[in-house]
């Protein structure tokens, strides 16, 4: 038995899009154990409920995460149209949809561009960017805002997108569609990238049940598990079979990933399809009293949001339970017995969003 | 189904295209419509009610009531409009075009004057 060392990886790393500490407890190379430290990014958004009312907490809520900002609003307001029982309209509902799905596949895009640059594939990581500014161009053009959109409210959505600009989204999914495919054939196809993510950090169906994984991770790992099948929104409209895979390693989460990608593409064609005419808000009487838990899949798994309110303005107690907080004891799960060389790539795949876990 | 070389039609049809980058400021940008830059007020419609100050999630709007001004510091203002939302005249709006950098955070006044057509007139004030 050789020595064991400690080396410290994060919160600064040139692969981390957000800071994360771990402690690598490492013997000759194979890492052994792996200690997380979170709290770099702790802003005390959930104590912001005594100072806003609840309509207004909808713009906090959205500001938790950049990259997944939009289903966090629309978690939000899903949870308090519960409590207060409000019937959001059907053209309101398609809305959301096409919203999140499209916030799915952008961010999907970061990630894939995220991983290539984990490897040192640079010029990948450019070319993926480059399709995600076109989704941004929609975002701006449909929502007003390229990040965080402001489109959410507690009974239904602030704009309508007329017919015109649901054409455009045809026209540039389809341009967006063809340019994924050319450049899956990279990531999933070539020989030097599959020699780096092929094979490593494998987790069973059962190691992913018993850690409670979420999300694209443990769908890679052949957990069918997916909370649009709970049939909110226009999901009940929509014809819907989550991606897996079995074979539990980067490279599967990334396939699984990528297909979501094209999943999401025809989801949008078919919601756009259907989309009713009408209202897009419901009016909203009174204030709320009781309590709720609503679960959404956002793209990085499954989000939990408690909600607890007693008939004043302001919420009592809002906790959010995030993806990546989930995820976190399987990444500790996969790293052990991997190499130190592949930690970069392995802390990727859970797909952190840090500032989401730490709020 | 694996070879060397998948990004290489890609790369090459990248090195004979002209750069995807917009050489701002040369060229300007086009905003498309709708698109949320800053907050504009129509100072006539404006009955001071202090609606927008009271419902704006980071205080960037200040309503004088006496004096019937209303002040912006854009560099607080989100652009989230819910000030537009909420304010019962509708004289608010959102219109294109991001404000203009700094040294200081200066705010900008509207006044309302009860005969005359409205100037705004900026008012800079030390950080």
């Amino acid at each position: 038995m050789g020595k064991r060392s400690i080396i410290p990886y994060g919160p600064q790393h040139p692969v981390l899009p957000e800071p994360i500490h771990l402690d690598l407890v490492v013997e000759d190379e194979r890492i052994i154990e792996a200690i997380p430290s979170i709290g770099f990014v702790h802003r005390g958004l959930e104590s912001l409920i005594t100072k806003k009312d609840y309509n207004a907490m909808v713009y906090v809520v959205e500001r938790t995460c950049g990259i997944c900002s939009f289903m966090h609003g629309m978690t939000y307001c899903e949870g308090i149209e519960q409590i207060m029982n409000i019937e959001v309209p059907g053209r309101a509902m398609y809305l959301r949809t096409i919203w999140g799905e499209m916030s799915r596949i952008h961010s999907h895009l970061l990630w894939l561009g995220l991983l290539a640059d984990g490897y040192g594939f640079e010029s990948l990581f450019y070319q993926t960017w480059r399709i995600r500014e076109k989704v941004l161009d929609i975002f701006e053009a449909t929502t007003g805002g390229r990040v965080i959109f402001s489109v959410n409210k507690v009974g239904g959505c602030i704009r309508d997108m007329n017919q015109d600009k649901l054409n455009m989204i045809l026209r540039e999914l389809d341009d967006i569609e063809k340019k994924v495919k050319e450049i899956q054939k990279t990531f999933l196809f070539d020989y030097s990238v599959q020699s780096r993510l092929k094979g490593i950090g494998i987790l069973t169906k059962e190691q992913v049940h018993d850690l409670s994984c979420v999300g694209p991770f443990a769908r890679a790992s052949g957990l069918d598990m997916d909370m649009r099948y709970l049939g909110k929104d226009a999901y009940k409209d929509l014809e819907f079979h989550a991606i897996t895979s079995n074979d539990g390693d980067c490279y599967a989460r990334c396939e699984v990933r990528v297909r979501e990608i094209f999943q999401s593409i025809d989801l949008i064609r078919e919601a756009i399809g259907k989309i009713p005419d009408g209202e897009i808000d419901a009016p909203v009487k009174g204030l709320p009293n009781g309590e709720t838990f609503m679960r959404v899949e956002q793209p990085r798994g499954e989000a939990i949001y408690y909600i607890k309110t007693s008939g004043k303005a302001f919420v009592d107690r809002l906790r959010i339970r995030t993806p990546t907080f989930a995820n976190l004891p399987g990444l500790c799960e996969t790293l052990k017995g991997a190499n130190l060389a592949d930690v970069g790539l392995l802390v990727l795949s859970i797909d952190p969003c840090i500032s989401c876990t730490e709020r | 189904m694996s070879s060397i070389m998948k990004f290489a039609p890609i790369a090459l049809k990248n090195f004979f295209s002209k750069p995807v980058t917009v050489k701002y400021p040369a060229e300007p940008i086009i905003y498309p419509e709708g698109s949320r830059g800053h907050v504009v007020i129509d100072s006539e419609q404006c009955i001071s009610c202090g609606m927008c100050q009271r419902v704006c999630p980071t205080g960037a709007i200040t309503v004088d009531r006496e004096a019937k001004t209303w002040t912006i510091n854009r560099f607080d203002c989100l652009v989230c409009a819910y000030c537009v939302l909420k304010c019962p005249k509708k004289c608010l709006e959102i219109k294109e075009g991001y404000q203009a950098p700094g040294k200081t955070k200066y705010s900008e006044t509207c006044t309302k004057e009860p005969e005359e057509k409205i100037e705004p007139e900026e008012k800079k004030e030390e950080n």
